[in-house]
């Protein structure tokens, strides 16, 4: 099933009266299951590529559609309700809210989507549970290790069941170690829990984890290829 | 959208977190609440004290004095002549159709003995008409009679002062007084009225019939002089007219020509009352207004506060927008925590403004009426301070850009 396709997508910034093309004409489709890496250097589009398929922003001109809804056209609430409903969301600076338990981070998206408080109780604790963060449930993110307020991030974009989880950098903030143990975590989430994940990066290493890998140059696709795992 | 129990636990989560900030930021709006309370319970104070005065002296009352008189070049002051008589104030109940009663006053001060007990007071010989006109009942015996009066009866109305001074606990009724060495007949106590506009003791008072008066204790200048007029209007508005209707009665009863000066004076009490009553309520109001403003100040300090707060929870607001908050949202957790913020205010401020009030009368000695309007008004007010101010930060916030609210370092 077809669980992103884009059609001539463009998004053009001002900037001091200067036209930037950030986008320009990507056509891409993404399947549902599939484990996908974006790469590019800075400037080359990914991150305005992601802010659209995530949600967060609309195109100048062409084609988004998730689910065979078209997304370009969809304003404010009505765009933040589907970004609730079917994205997760992980950064690279992890964007958990401070003072906040762990417990109660993994329940914001339940929150806004009016799941009442019982339910959400449930779910995050079983998440955090699967995630291998038993026991930290009370921990507050400064009282976390980098990798643990990463996983607590998966934990949160996972608990809506969202069609597909956007990471940003997930690693950038990370020790070698640890950004192994995570990138391991995203590959049993897609072989075990057939989840559909989009990396944004630029490392070789972390994008060799995916199954896809898709390089984008000055706001165009220059390369899509199937990356053959050993 | 999600639930207003939700969102008021997130907002009073934000509040916690910054406890001096939140304090700070309430005390804003305790203390413009508490000011508003608190100036309006003392205007309010000084209005009733006005009020209970003017019910004191008697509502609608005019005074009519005579006029002065010069002998052998001394310029004698006011009411030295001796230009009023029974006369005047028959003629003025008779044909005054703006007044309702009539009590014309002779008086002076005397010794009065009781057994062994003597008490210098203030003696007033009047007519029955004097209770009305001065809304003053008997609290025991009797009042005399027009008949009294026209005997000159040797009968005495006692102000409870006198009472006091004279008969301790005893029951005065049917007792004899001795004025200037006249026995007089007690056969009534006048219920107490208290202090009079000028601190006066109202109740240091002997009421004797008028015809006794002049005949017996103070003599006169001529038959018939009395020393003032008091004068019940019907009401209120009928005070112009009947100082104007008595005014020119009296003129023509005096036979003064138009080029002559009045030689009487008609003194309108109530409507001088009623001025000071207005001024103490533009008082009020002005005190009000001010502590107001405080209030108003207070209401900046909660927006200025938030929108520091909008500020430093960008990332915040970015996460949850993120995460699925819709605008609505966003926009009621921060108008929550405004109006939590000035509905706290406002209770401390109303315990405040209460305890304020009360140290006020109790160390100034100042009267002071907490009114439960002016701590509703108040309160409500800084609900609306909150509302109002909260709105443009809240606006703020879920107007913010989810993907640069992300990158807000």
């Amino acid at each position: 099933m077809t669980l992103v396709e884009t059609r001539k997508l463009c998004k053009t910034y001002k900037m001091d009266g200067v036209e930037v093309n950030a986008l320009s004409g990507v056509d891409l489709t993404i399947e549902q299951g599939e484990f996908v890496a974006i790469m590019g250097p800075s400037g080359s589009g990914k991150s305005t590529f992601m802010n659209i398929i995530g949600c967060l922003d609309n195109p100048t001109s062409g084609h988004c559609l998730i689910e065979g809804v078209d997304i370009a056209k969809l304003k404010g609430d009505d765009l933040t309700a589907l970004r609730n409903k079917k994205i997760g969301f992980v950064f690279q600076g992890f964007n958990l809210l401070a003072r906040t338990s762990a417990l109660e981070n993994v329940e914001l998206p339940l929150i806004y989507s009016g799941v009442n408080p019982r339910e959400r109780r449930k779910r995050a604790l079983a998440i955090l549970d699967e995630i291998g963060l038993k026991g930290r449930e009370k921990h507050h993110p400064n009282q976390l290790s980098g990798g643990q307020q990463q996983r607590v991030a998966i934990a949160r974009a996972l608990i809506n069941n969202a069609a597909v989880i956007f990471a940003d950098e997930p690693t950038g903030n990370l020790d070698t170690r640890t950004s192994v143990e995570i990138m391991e975590l995203f590959v049993k989430l897609n072989r075990d829990f057939n989840r559909t994940i989009i990396i944004v990066t630029h490392e070789r290493d972390i994008a060799n984890y995916c199954g896809r890998i898709i390089r984008f140059v000055d706001g165009r696709v220059v390369s899509d290829q199937l990356n053959i795992k050993s | 959208m999600i639930g207003i129990p939700t969102t008021f636990k997130i907002s009073i989560r934000a509040l916690r977190v910054n406890k001096m900030r939140s304090g700070l930021t309430m005390l804003g709006i305790i203390i413009g609440v508490g000011a508003v309370i608190a100036m309006l319970a003392v205007g309010g104070g000084a209005r009733q004290k006005i009020a209970e005065q003017i019910a004191s002296m008697g509502s609608n009352l005019l005074i009519i004095l005579p006029g002065t008189t010069t002998a052998g070049g001394l310029r004698m002051g006011m009411g030295a002549a001796p230009t009023l008589s029974m006369g005047d104030a028959e003629a003025i109940r008779r044909e005054c159709p703006a007044v309702m009663e009539v009590a014309p006053n002779h008086n002076g001060v005397a010794q009065v003995v009781a057994g062994n007990v003597n008490w210098s007071t203030a003696i007033i010989g009047s007519t029955p008409g004097f209770m009305l006109v001065r809304d003053w009942p008997l609290e025991s015996g009797e009042p005399f009679t027009d008949q009294d009066v026209k005997s000159a009866t040797k009968v005495a109305l006692l102000g409870k002062t006198v009472v006091d001074n004279l008969f301790g606990a005893l029951d005065p009724l049917g007792q004899v007084i001795r004025i200037k060495k006249i026995p007089f007949l007690v056969i009534g106590v006048l219920s107490p009225k208290g202090q009079s506009t000028t601190g006066q003791d109202q109740d240091d008072v002997v009421y004797i019939p008028v015809t006794t008066a002049q005949k017996k204790i103070f003599g006169t200048a001529f038959p018939g002089m009395v020393r003032s007029i008091a004068v019940k209007a019907h009401s209120t508005e009928d005070l112009e007219r009947a100082d104007s209707q008595i005014t020119s009665l009296l003129r023509q009863r005096h036979r003064l020509g138009p080029r002559q000066d009045n030689d009487f004076t008609v003194r309108n009490l109530t409507q001088i009352m009623e001025a000071a009553e207005q001024s103490t309520r533009v008082m009020t109001l002005l005190l009000g207004a001010i502590a107001s403003v405080s209030l108003l100040v207070g209401g900046i300090g909660i927006m200025n506060i938030m929108l520091v707060s909008v500020t430093e929870r960008t990332r915040e607001i970015g996460i949850r927008m993120a995460v699925g908050a819709r605008r609505w949202d966003i926009r009621l957790q921060f108008m929550i925590e405004a109006l939590t913020l000035a509905i706290i205010g406002g209770l401390i401020g109303v315990i405040l403004g209460i305890s304020a009030s009360w140290l006020i009368s109790e160390f100034a000695g100042w009267s002071v009426v907490i009114s439960p309007v002016s701590v509703f008004l108040a309160f409500g007010f800084s609900g609306l301070v909150g509302i109002f101010f909260g709105f443009y930060p809240a606006y703020k916030a879920s107007e913010l850009n989810p993907i640069e609210a992300l990158r807000y370092e």
